[in-house]
């Protein structure tokens, strides 16, 4: 089987618009949740968010303009935005954003999202409802569509091979890293631009993230001290968004032109709870599966694991299962381990976490540094003996890394990455 | 009439992202600006807003230049 690895990165997230800023704003420590601002939120249960800062992008912050231009920015969806940005800094980052006619043929873009435009859907509809069908945009359509950040990149790039989307809620990034990994192995493309985008911070988002009962509603007036994996006074997920884009590439072109490895995708491990569309299974099961799986595919033992990006979504009943799920297939093994919640600084990116969290990943590897859960002040029963990495990074080994993102459907993965 | 000029090439600049200096009246949107068809749409509507006037889709068809809008507005607008 060919040999995948990851040689380009590129990250939008709540704590800046490019990779060297997000890394080192979480590394430190510091929280990218805060009031929403996108609309007035006063009258919701949840009025914090994980937004995105905008700005000229001197200071880290995303600025738009760099990558879209004015027409673009107006025509698609924010999502799109953000995936389209990642992906260019992902290709400028390994050096491909310029291809020969022949690599073009090889290479493919598999980049997902949870919802998608869901932003431009609300307000289109009463665009329809108030002034009728002659008035919907005539970019309304593709604009939205979540395989659409694919399409754009692949247009923009001149990507030839595969074109592709996934939609898995809350696993999207990771099923879209493991699923492109694989395009790759099976000889279907030599390059692939993979990962996930979400904007979803609108005012249809939050109402139904919060009906769901799923959101924080408890550190309205605290924003930074909302998202608090394995917490006992954690009450529920801060939204959040961006992208996350990687490179993907066959292992020995990526050796033969000598690219910046950042690590390989050596496990991917994929399952279903068949239990309920938004509670996770109350033993973990497909999430113990999922890691099962990633593990054997990467012929690697519990113990070879060093560190885990949890899912951690600082729900109450998820972030224990998960814990639990850990504990069990780590054995003793998880004496060894550090596991934190990034969520806690980014909040969760729904369809962008995956992505965002393997490049987290990829980064420990590279640093050797594993970022922190915030907020830990008090851990959960069952987190004696498991290093979560409270408040502070620690610099540790990594040589093996793996993400957990699970989504509503019931719908696990599990990746792991390995350095070169 | 020149203001109506003036405001069809701000509204075209805007929506198709185009210099300022590249639009005269005898600017075919598709093939000296750039559009698509999907932007022709998006042109049409913002006249529309613009000046207040409906244009029917067999009228839109006919827009196809700069001078082209300036004329259905001239006729129609209020």
């Amino acid at each position: 089987m060919r040999r995948v690895v990851v040689t380009g990165l590129g990250l939008v997230t709540p704590l800046g618009g490019d990779v060297a800023t997000s890394w080192s704003r979480l590394v430190a420590g510091q929280s990218g949740i805060g009031p929403i601002t996108r609309f007035d939120a006063s009258d919701y249960a949840c009025r914090i968010a994980g937004e995105v800062p905008y700005g000229d992008g001197s200071d880290g912050s995303f600025n738009p303009d760099r990558r879209l231009d004015s027409k673009l920015q107006r025509q698609v969806d924010r999502f799109i935005h953000f995936g389209l940005d990642a992906a260019g800094q992902a290709l400028e980052d390994a050096g491909l954003a310029e291809l020969t006619e022949a690599e073009q043929l090889r290479a493919g873009v598999l980049i997902g999202s949870g919802i998608g435009g869901l932003p431009g859907i609300a307000e289109e509809s009463i665009t329809l409802h108030e002034r009728g069908p002659r008035r919907v945009s005539p970019h309304f359509v593709h604009g939205r569509l979540i395989n659409l950040v694919s399409g754009q990149v692949s247009i923009r790039y001149g990507l030839k091979g595969p074109n592709h989307a996934v939609v898995t809620a809350c696993s999207t990034g990771a099923h879209a890293i493991g699923d492109a990994a694989r395009l790759i192995m099976w000889d279907d493309a030599d390059i692939m631009v993979a990962g996930g985008a979400e904007a979803s911070i609108c005012p249809l988002g939050i109402a139904g993230f919060a009906q769901a009962k799923a959101l924080s509603t408890r550190y309205n007036d605290e924003p930074t001290r909302a998202s608090r994996p394995w917490d006992r006074d954690r009450d529920g997920f801060v939204m959040g968004e961006g992208a996350g884009i990687v490179v993907l590439e066959e292992m020995e072109r990526a050796k033969r032109r000598g690219a910046t490895i950042y690590g390989e995708v050596v496990g991917y491990g994929l399952t279903g709870d068949a239990y309920h569309v938004t509670a996770p299974h109350p033993e973990g099961d497909g999430a113990y599966r999922a890691m099962a799986m990633a593990l054997k595919r990467a012929r690697l033992d519990p113990s070879d694991i060093d560190y885990v990006n949890a899912h951690g979504t600082s729900t109450p009943m998820g972030d224990e299962l998960e814990l639990g799920a850990v504990r069990r297939l780590f054995g003793n093994a998880i004496g060894r381990l550090s596991m934190s919640s990034t969520k806690s600084a980014i909040g969760h990116l729904l369809g962008g976490a995956g992505a965002v969290e393997s490049i987290f990943c990829l980064l420990s590897l590279r640093d050797q540094v594993v970022p922190p859960t915030l907020n830990l002040d008090n851990p959960c029963e069952g987190a004696e003996g498991v290093d979560l990495v409270p408040h502070v990074a620690r610099e540790r080994k990594v040589e093996a890394a793996l993400n957990n993102s699970f989504g509503f459907g019931g719908t696990n993965a599990t990746v792991i990455f390995r350095k070169v | 009439m020149s203001d109506i000029a003036e405001r069809v090439k701000k509204i075209v600049v805007e929506h198709l992202g185009v210099e300022p200096d590249k639009v005269t009246e005898d600017s075919s949107f598709i093939d000296d600006l750039g559009a698509d068809s999907l932007d022709t749409v998006e042109l049409v509507m913002a006249f529309e807003d613009e000046f207040g006037v409906e244009i029917p889709d067999d009228a839109a068809e006919k827009i196809l230049t700069v001078k082209d809008a300036i004329a259905f507005v001239a006729a129609h607008g209020k």
